[in-house]
């Protein structure tokens, strides 16, 4: 009754393939950008831009990352976190040894180095598959990070290897209160997320997904496998880079190179995991879900049964918790939180009809 | 009409005692702490260890003395999971809860150091690292708000560098000697290296450094390399699953274990009784006390435990390593809190920036310390507005067996030396970051 697009007519090509032909859709999503553009920064205290929506969208990032390379091309990876790192220390470089050189630019550019590195290791790619895959890019989580803390040029000789990010200035103005650097966040997420959807909707996105079901008849109908793995890869490592240096720069302001560790790359792929491979939207439902649960949990269990539990059962209670939420999730919908919100907006198309 | 009457003069009494209810509450007003601990995880015994014997100490000013001068401290643990992203969300958190908001953050972490180093100067909350994070935050005039206290990564290897020219006959006889520098290959792991090179070069030792790659359950190359090196002396600058590792790895090549010179993040009965007889004759460096006989602990015993409000599930390990060390961390953060109420005012909760006044104030004598009942628990310190160390002493024990046996009293870090390099560390951060240096000679 209320999603219906009976009356909505498209009048060019343009209009028909648009991300959301559905007028209701494109309104809640500009009242969803309305939300959190004007809405959260004027209303939110400090711990929940800081602690709370910041890293929910760099961790949306790097998912994104994961999922075009994991979700749409079909290549198994766990050094995401170690292109966060390149990224991270990048851009610090960039920063630290070009004089005047931007912000923005410096993201860029670090988003640059990532990729190059992606492809790098990505190369193996082209004759392994799956599995062996991922221990190619296992490989390349440990190299990266021993790279940085062995090569003391790239933490600009600290004697611990920690880099402490710059300020954050763009054309004269200071992004140093969490209002404003949540909004760079923000802006740098959604414009990158756009890009994402876009790429996946045209050839280089189909190509990718050609590959992903089955790279031999990919190949055979003429999409050159090469391009298509090195492009994902060189995509992925760019946008993971780009969360990177959001990570070092509006979120932690300091950063070693084992906070990049293997533990991280494993948290970004249980988010495309339970948020959904091979969609877009299912990287921010799955950061959402496994950044913000443990917080909620932490927030929640210690206050059971009047704070009779001992902190350290309720601590280990919570990964338990989680743990079994993540269980739960996955036996409910095996493709993911996204795939729940698809099915939702599937039978709210029907309501209040049930079939 | 007589009924409304009654109701009418009842409801003025009423509302006086809902008022004086209300009032209540806010008379008995505390001093709120926050505790970013981590219980879960490889770290956890270290985390339980200190967090635990800190809750107990304050638990039993609370139960004792009633509170500092009648303000009982009360507290609220948020788990980091010894996790960066983690430990900032917990800051976050903990930052404005209690009346006056958190006065104090210790993670025991270097990493969760390093990623709110620069939030605690903007929201004026002292933090302190007790043996960890960073070193040159010992310059007071360039960190106010960090304070590195009892001592700090590099008086430790100075401490170190003593201890084992002591047993080689004095420091003269370092010359010629070899010391291997088994680390682990980490921010934590790298920070005594500029020490020891420095320490190499004035006193004539070879320093040989081999890395451990996190986690450091494999050694075997290591101490092939050892084993070919046949250094005189092994210092082992490990954390977690590297320390038991290494002690098992070195009985099998046949390393005396007596050379091995452990830090204080690797001398704990977690890092020791993994390692079964492999353990026995280690050294290891310490910057508390060890055991349970000291008068503060049989406090605790008495006013906490008998009274079943001990946070040790496990009470045997009341006493161990890092039970003490959490003693540590509450006798100062309870002393700092007293010096603070001296300048600001007894009997009512401080602010964040008042209490670091108190740290910054911390003069705990040998009288003071006999008082605490905390006599070689920690050692006499005294911060300042420039020195926020504060003392730069470590003790060295030995593992029996079963149980860490104290081997020397407090040997005190060449502390020019120390100083010197923090003042270089601290001066480029300082100038990295256009930060004019406190004039301390101004300040009270």
């Amino acid at each position: 009754m209320l999603y219906r697009e009976a009356g909505q007519f498209k009048a060019s090509y343009q209009a028909d393939q648009q991300i959301f032909p559905i007028r209701q859709d494109r309104v809640g999503f500009a009242l969803v950008l309305a939300f959190f553009f004007l809405l959260v920064p004027a209303l939110a205290n400090q711990y929940w831009l800081q602690a709370i929506l910041i890293p929910v969208l760099i961790f949306s990032l790097a998912a994104l990352g994961l999922n075009i390379l994991t979700g749409y091309a079909g290549q198994l990876s766990l050094g995401s976190a170690a292109f966060m790192a390149v990224g991270a220390f990048a851009a610090y470089n960039f920063m630290l040894r070009v004089p005047g050189m931007p912000f923005l630019l410096a993201l860029v550019l670090g988003g640059l180095c990532a990729a190059a590195v992606g492809v790098a290791f990505g190369l193996p790619s082209l004759r392994i598959k799956g599995f062996y895959l991922a221990v190619a890019t296992l490989a390349a989580q440990f190299f990266i990070i021993w790279a940085l803390t062995k090569f003391p040029w790239f933490s600009n000789h600290s004697a611990s290897g920690v880099i402490s990010a710059q300020a954050v200035v763009i054309l004269g103005y200071a992004f140093d209160t969490p209002a404003s650097k949540y909004l760079l966040t923000l802006t740098v997420v959604a414009v990158l997320a756009l890009l994402a959807k876009n790429m996946v909707r045209s050839s280089t996105g189909r190509a990718w997904m050609a590959v992903r079901d089955m790279d031999v008849a990919a190949e055979v109908i003429g999409i050159r496998p090469l391009h298509a793995k090195l492009s994902a890869f060189a995509v992925s490592s760019f946008y993971c880079g780009v969360a990177g240096a959001l990570y070092a720069y509006t979120y932690l302001g300091t950063v070693e190179p084992e906070g990049f560790n293997l533990d991280l790359s494993f948290k970004i792929l249980f988010m495309i995991i339970i948020g959904g491979v091979g969609s877009i939207l299912g990287a921010f439902l799955g950061a959402a879900f496994i950044v913000l649960l443990p917080i909620f949990l932490d927030n929640v269990i210690p206050k059971l049964f009047g704070g009779l539990l001992s902190s350290s059962f309720s601590s280990n209670l919570q990964l338990v918790v989680f743990g079994g939420l993540i269980i739960f999730f996955l036996i409910v919908e095996p493709h993911g939180l996204a795939r729940l919100w698809q099915i939702g907006k599937e039978k709210l198309r029907l309501w209040p009809f049930p079939h | 009409m007589e009924k409304m009457h009654r109701a009418r003069r009842g409801a003025p009494l009423a509302a006086l005692a809902a008022g004086l209810l209300i009032a209540l509450p806010a008379l008995a007003q505390e001093q709120f702490i926050g505790l970013p601990s981590y219980r879960v995880g490889p770290y956890a015994a270290g985390g339980s260890g200190i967090y635990g014997g800190w809750i107990d100490y304050m638990t039993l000013i609370n139960e004792r003395d009633g509170g500092i001068n009648g303000v009982k401290l009360s507290w609220e643990e948020c788990e980091t999971e010894y996790n960066n992203a983690r430990g900032v969300e917990c800051y976050e958190r903990l930052k404005g809860k209690g009346p006056t908001g958190n006065t104090t953050f210790q993670p025991l972490s270097t990493g969760i150091t390093y990623s709110v180093l620069e939030k605690v100067a903007q929201d004026k909350i002292p933090m302190v690292t007790i043996g960890y994070g960073r070193t040159d935050a010992a310059d007071g005039r360039v960190f106010p708000w960090v304070f590195p206290m009892i001592s700090t990564y590099w008086s430790q290897a100075s401490g170190m560098v003593k201890f084992i020219g002591d047993k080689v006959g004095g420091l003269e006889q370092l010359k010629g000697k070899k010391i291997v520098y088994l680390y682990h290959d980490s921010a934590f792991g790298k920070e005594g290296i500029p020490l020891m090179e420095q320490s190499a070069q004035k006193y004539g030792f070879v320093l040989k450094q081999i890395p451990v790659a996190h986690p450091g359950n494999e050694q075997q190359a290591q101490w092939l390399q050892i084993r070919q090196e046949k250094p005189d002396y092994v210092i082992l600058w490990g954390w977690g699953v590297m320390n038991p590792t290494a002690l098992r790895a070195a009985a099998r090549s046949g390393y005396p274990r007596d050379r091995i010179v452990g830090g204080w993040w690797s001398g704990s009965e977690e890092d020791t009784i993994p390692a079964g007889d492999a353990a026995k004759g280690y050294i290891s460096a310490n910057l508390s006390g060890v055991g349970a006989d000291f008068p503060v602990i049989q406090e605790v015993q008495k006013h906490v435990y008998a009274r079943n409000k001990g946070n040790m599930e496990d009470k045997s390990r009341v006493g161990s390593v890092y039970y003490n060390r959490g003693i540590v961390h509450g006798i100062l953060t309870v002393e700092a809190i007293r010096t603070a109420q001296q300048k600001y005012g007894a009997g009512k909760p401080l602010t964040g920036e008042q209490v670091r006044w108190g740290f910054e104030h911390l003069n705990l004598d040998a009288d003071h310390l006999a008082k605490l009942g905390a006599t070689g628990l920690l050692p006499e310190l005294k911060v300042s507005c420039a020195d926020h160390e504060g003392a730069g002493k470590v003790k060295f024990q030995q593992w029996d067996g079963s149980k860490w046996l104290p081997l020397t009293d407090w040997i005190e870090a060449d502390r020019s030396q120390v100083r010197g390099l923090i003042e270089l560390s601290a001066g480029s951060y300082a100038r990295e970051k256009g930060i004019t240096l406190r004039d301390c000679s101004k300040e009270m």
